[in-house]
């Protein structure tokens, strides 16, 4: 039966009369980056690597109240090679530094990472033997969200801008120069 | 009271310092409804030893060091124990020098003091002989001094993972 058009009758058995194609909205046309970003910036799917307080946050930032789901960031992966946003949440230690970039290397491109609160932009007032200052000294950031801890509002912020700068960025498919 | 009648049995048993400052071990006194005992290292396990047999301080609550660069016995190591049937706690202070920053090890008395000198060793340098297993336990292997004393460099870091230069935001 497949690929054979059922026969469109109508109520008393005859051939009804066939659809007529409105050629306005066939197709339309954009740049494969455009149409990518679009896809890609709704479709963020966090790795919450969370290591101190601002973890409440971002499970308040999470929650009903605010709800980063409305921006297509909010179901978290707990395996980094589900991922393409690494949110670090929280001071992070240089003992934990080997753990951190583990996890950014196992995740596929393409990835992005945000440094969520102050610690994880700059060490925050932490400078001392035991902590990172800034997870940037280690990987690539894509969006610091300062504060100790962050508004829900800076937060929802930083994913908005993120997503601008996902889609207003290049985006290579497979094979492709870039 | 059972605070006050504790401490004054241990009370019998122990000089004050200010009348024999030369005693292996004297008290110090009740600071904050502790009672605190200094003594010489080498009168540690003795001591701690009978009050846990006789004085029924049955908890070991911490172990940690106060470091005192200018004093000759450079580092006050510090015990806190806890009695659960008179609920009272006691302090004992011990001084060591920075040539010979050791102890002996509480591990055969209290199982929990293992951790807990483990990381009086992790930031102090203190090391508690008999204790079998010394290794970094808030530290990792490779990190050269000891952070909490007093003469290590407030803010130098050794890196595990070596950083990045610095560079703009907008660069990946």
């Amino acid at each position: 039966m497949y690929g054979k058009p059922l026969p469109v009758v109508d109520q008393a058995g005859r051939p009804a009369a066939t659809h007529q194609k409105d050629a306005s909205f066939e197709f339309l046309t954009t740049r494969i980056d455009d149409l990518v970003g679009w896809a890609r910036k709704f479709s963020l799917f966090p790795y919450p690597f969370v290591t101190a307080c601002c973890a409440m946050e971002f499970m308040a930032v999470s929650g009903s109240q605010y709800d980063t789901d409305r921006f297509g960031a909010a179901l978290p992966r707990f395996s980094p090679r589900q991922a393409d946003l690494l949110m670090v949440v929280g001071t992070v230690t240089q003992k934990q530094a080997p753990v951190l970039l583990k996890v950014y290397e196992q995740m596929c491109e393409p990835k992005w990472v945000m440094a969520f609160g102050v610690c994880a932009s700059t060490g925050g007032f932490y400078q001392n033997y035991a902590s990172l200052p800034g997870i940037d000294r280690i990987i690539p950031v894509d969006i610091y969200v300062p504060g100790c801890p962050p508004r829900p509002e800076m937060v929802i912020d930083g994913i908005m801008r993120l997503q601008e700068k996902i889609a207003n960025s290049r985006h290579p498919l497979i094979n492709e120069r870039v | 009271m059972a605070t006050s009648t504790l401490f004054e049995r241990i009370r019998q048993h122990v000089p004050s310092s200010e009348a024999e400052p030369a005693a292996p071990v004297r008290c110090a006194g009740v600071v904050h409804q502790v009672l605190v005992l200094e003594l010489d290292a080498a009168a540690l396990v003795s001591t701690v030893t009978r009050l846990k047999t006789e004085f029924g301080f049955d908890l070991f609550l911490d172990v940690t060091a106060v470091d005192w660069p200018s004093h000759p016995q450079r580092f006050e190591v510090v015990y806190h124990f806890y009695s659960t049937t008179d609920k009272v706690r006691i302090r004992l202070k011990t001084r060591v020098t920075e040539a010979d920053p050791s102890v002996d090890s509480l591990t055969a008395l209290y199982g929990s003091a293992g951790y807990m000198e483990r990381e009086c060793h992790d930031m102090y340098g203190i090391s508690f002989r008999g204790n079998p297993d010394l290794r970094p336990i808030l530290l990792y292997e490779g990190f050269v001094g000891y952070p909490l004393r007093k003469d290590y460099p407030k803010q130098q870091e050794q890196p595990l993972v070596p950083y990045r230069p610095p560079q703009s935001a907008l660069v990946r």
